[in-house]
């Protein structure tokens, strides 16, 4: 049985949803994890974007950004969730609306 | 099916500023381990050294003094070595050698001495390089990252203080957004394009033109989420609010340093991808790119926010940060000055000797501020440089000629810069937007000017702590400030021969 | 109702140029297996739930309504603080873990690669190894 062709249309759809979603949980969400996890939802919803587009130029050069997003997204979880237990060990909360200092 | 590369696809030798870096930063990474906890000078001697060593090779390949490589390709065209590379790179080894004199005193004292933060430096200083020589979008989003990762580090340097913490957060979060709009369009302009190599998104886009698709909206959209996420690093309104919590709360040798590099890599990285990927991007009833009327609406937003907002700060970094923000306006001007056909690589240069003054003259100014401040990370407010000229009359002196040259004062570095970025805008026709750069400028005098105002007239006792490396950074950025004022043919001449828009 | 919205959605794809009727139906078809056993896991379970609470006797006791733990008496709250020692593993392994996609087109096409694959790929690993180096010695893999 051959595969299913769904339309390319539809795969970008999906991945604009994902993206929207992952942007409006980085502006509405107060807790620094899930903010940081949104973040991570609006690239993997690039890379969605990006392998259905791979899939239909019928090239490589999407599935090969789509592996350097992935490790630099390890790379920045790696930097972020230290930062969040480094904030947390000083100020006993990861609410970013706590992150209030600096004002004009 | 799979043909092998030889050596000289990848061209090797072409890239050898960057690879000395990389080298050079692995390497300091490891022998860092070795180094007690005492003796930290020799990693920043080391540091300074590999900086040093790439400083030469890029200035020499600059001045086509020797050939490195093959063409101008490597890596298969993922990276382009020509004069503007070349440039990028002499700029960012500069920020780097001179962030590295300022911070090392200021570290020792403030006990935050770790080999971490000189390795931290070369890769994010690899990372701005890179963003020069980047001819992929791969390249721009991977070295976009290499450069912003250690900045996020570099921030929460000063940990456990809240302020760093905060800072560092802050410009984490805040990044990784601006990133996920950076991968998002590179997807979208895949997606209309096929292709993530400026060669071919340049080609693609003709025919798209040609055969005026709708396809062309697609790429107009990721157009502007690549505009955004690189407008983010460089501070660009409406990317700019984390701008001055950042540089507040940040360790002050930190902020000396990123901000420039950052906004040396984030211009590259702009004036590749619409110079060199999107020349000739026109929808139609239109005769300049597609992009250009966004670049100069959100110039002269820059400019004008970052100004006004300016005059009412009293903390230094506070007031330096919105300085920033109306700079990156000044180079957008010229950014979108690319926009109009014939005028692009004459953008271009502009943008580089812009920024060549802009390294100097940054640098230094917060490098005084390094000296001013106190070791608690307090003491940064304007009412601390009050009589600062009584106690210390040449660190008052080289902060008057960073504060000149901010202004854009003639016979500074910061006069040249604006004038050729004024001339670029006026031949690319775009005369609101230069109008506006003039008269912003006009207004930044008020706030730099009132900086030497309370050195030199106002009465207290403005203290600072300054030793030798410090000291010697602080010398070559105003000594680089005047000479550059003085001997403008210096900085055209390096700009010379910057050509790279495929269109003219 | 309900098929009415769904014929003027394809409607409305179809004058988007989206795709034909016949087509986006075949698409949707494909996911019918899968739909079709989403609505029946759900289904199940709340019948089980239902059915058990309506045809069983039900006197609960302090003790039977504690969460059950292998028999073990519950203790603590179900979230409970971990030490950090066991978030910096977890974010050294992901690093490591994740670069290891990169090994994976490489073995695609290894064969045609040969020598020159290999060395690059042996680059590519001495590079990781810095990292390694890096995050043994300054004592990132130590427990206490």
């Amino acid at each position: 049985m051959e595969a299913p062709a769904v339309a390319t249309e539809l795969y970008v759809l999906l991945s604009a949803v994902l993206f929207i979603l992952g942007a409006l949980g980085v502006l509405l969400r107060r807790n620094a994890i899930l903010v940081f996890m949104s973040v991570e939802l609006m690239l993997n919803a690039a890379n969605l974007a990006l392998v259905a587009f791979a899939r239909q130029w019928g090239n490589g050069g999407g599935h090969l950004m789509v592996f350097f997003v992935m490790t630099v997204a390890a790379a920045e979880v790696a930097v972020g969730l230290a930062l969040i237990v480094a904030i947390y060990r000083t100020k006993k909360s990861i609410d970013i609306d706590l992150l209030h200092r600096f004002k004009d | 099916m799979f043909t092998v590369p030889s050596l000289s696809d990848l061209n090797l030798a072409a890239t050898l500023p960057a690879t000395l870096l990389a080298l050079g930063a692995s390497v300091l990474l490891v022998l860092d381990l070795f180094v007690p906890k005492g003796r930290k000078a020799l990693t920043a001697w080391l540091a300074l050294a590999v900086l040093g060593v790439s400083l030469i090779v890029a200035l020499l390949s600059l001045g086509d003094v020797v050939d490195l490589g093959t063409g101008e390709g490597a890596f298969f065209g993922l990276y382009i070595a020509d004069s503007f590379t070349d440039a990028v790179s002499v700029i960012v080894l500069v920020t780097a050698m001179l962030g590295v004199a300022v911070a090392y005193n200021y570290l020792e004292r403030t006990g935050m001495q770790r080999g971490e933060y000189y390795v931290l430096l070369l890769f994010s200083a690899l990372g701005a390089m890179l963003m020069g020589a980047a001819g992929d979008l791969v390249t721009v989003f991977v070295a976009l990252e290499l450069l912003s990762i250690p900045l996020y580090i570099l921030s929460g340097f000063r940990w456990r203080d809240e302020g760093s913490e905060e800072s560092a957060l802050k410009y984490f979060i805040l990044g990784a957004f601006a990133s996920g709009f950076l991968v998002y369009g590179i997807a979208l302009i895949y997606g209309a394009t096929g292709t993530t190599a400026f060669g071919g998104i340049w080609a693609a886009t003709r025919d798209l033109l040609a055969a005026d698709a709708a396809t062309k909206y697609v790429l107009l959209l990721g157009a502007g989420m690549v505009l955004a996420g690189l407008g983010f690093k460089v501070a660009a309104v409406p990317f700019h609010m984390w701008t001055p919590d950042v540089y507040q709360g940040a360790p002050t040798s930190v902020v000396a340093y990123m901000s420039v590099a950052a906004k040396v890599g984030g211009f590259a990285a702009l004036v590749r991808v619409l110079a060199w990927g999107l020349p000739d991007f026109v929808l139609s009833g239109q005769s300049a790119a597609a992009w250009q009327s966004t670049v100069w609406l959100i110039a002269a937003l820059t400019m004008i926010l970052g100004n006004v907002v300016a005059v009412a700060q009293n903390n230094l970094k506070r007031l330096l940060a919105y300085s920033s923000i109306a700079h990156a306006g000044y180079i957008l001007i010229a950014v979108a000055a690319m926009g109009t056909a014939g005028v692009a690589n004459e953008a271009a240069r502009a943008v580089v000797i812009y920024l060549m003054a802009y390294a100097f003259t940054n640098v230094g100014a917060f490098a005084v501020i390094v000296a001013v401040e106190r070791d608690d990370g307090g003491h940064t407010d304007i009412d601390n440089v009050r009589g600062l000229a009584k106690e210390q009359p040449v660190l008052a002196a080289s902060m008057a000629v960073f504060m000149l040259s901010l202004a854009g004062v003639p016979l500074t570095a910061g006069f040249v810069g604006k004038w050729f970025v004024f001339k670029a805008g006026l031949a690319a026709d775009l005369v609101p937007v230069t109008v506006i750069g003039v008269l912003t400028s006009a207004i930044s005098a008020y706030y730099y000017l009132r900086v030497i105002w309370f050195m030199y007239f106002e009465e207290g006792e403005g203290k600072a702590q300054i030793a030798w490396p410090l000291a010697w950074g602080i010398s070559v950025a105003a000594i680089g400030t005047l000479i550059l004022g003085f001997f403008p043919y210096l900085l055209s001449d390096m700009a010379r021969g910057i050509a790279l828009a495929f269109g003219g | 109702m309900l098929i009415s919205r769904c014929l003027f959605r394809l409607e409305q794809a179809e004058l988007n140029g989206f795709h034909n009727k016949t087509e986006i139906l075949a698409v949707l078809s494909d996911f019918a297996p899968i739909a079709s056993l989403f609505a029946l896991s759900v289904l199940v379970g709340v019948m089980i739930l239902f059915m058990s609470r309506m045809l069983g006797p039900f006197r609960p006791t302090a003790r039977k309504l504690v969460p059950y733990e292998s028999g073990m008496r519950p203790y603590g709250d179900a979230i409970r603080r971990i030490p950090v020692k066991f978030y910096r593993v977890a974010v050294l392994f992901i690093l490591f873990d994740i670069e290891v996609i990169f090994f994976l087109p490489w073995a695609v096409v290894f064969r045609d690669l040969r020598l020159y694959g290999l060395a690059v790929m042996g680059f590519f690993f001495l590079v990781l190894t810095v990292g390694f180096v890096y995050e043994w010695m300054v004592g990132g893999l130590e427990w206490d």
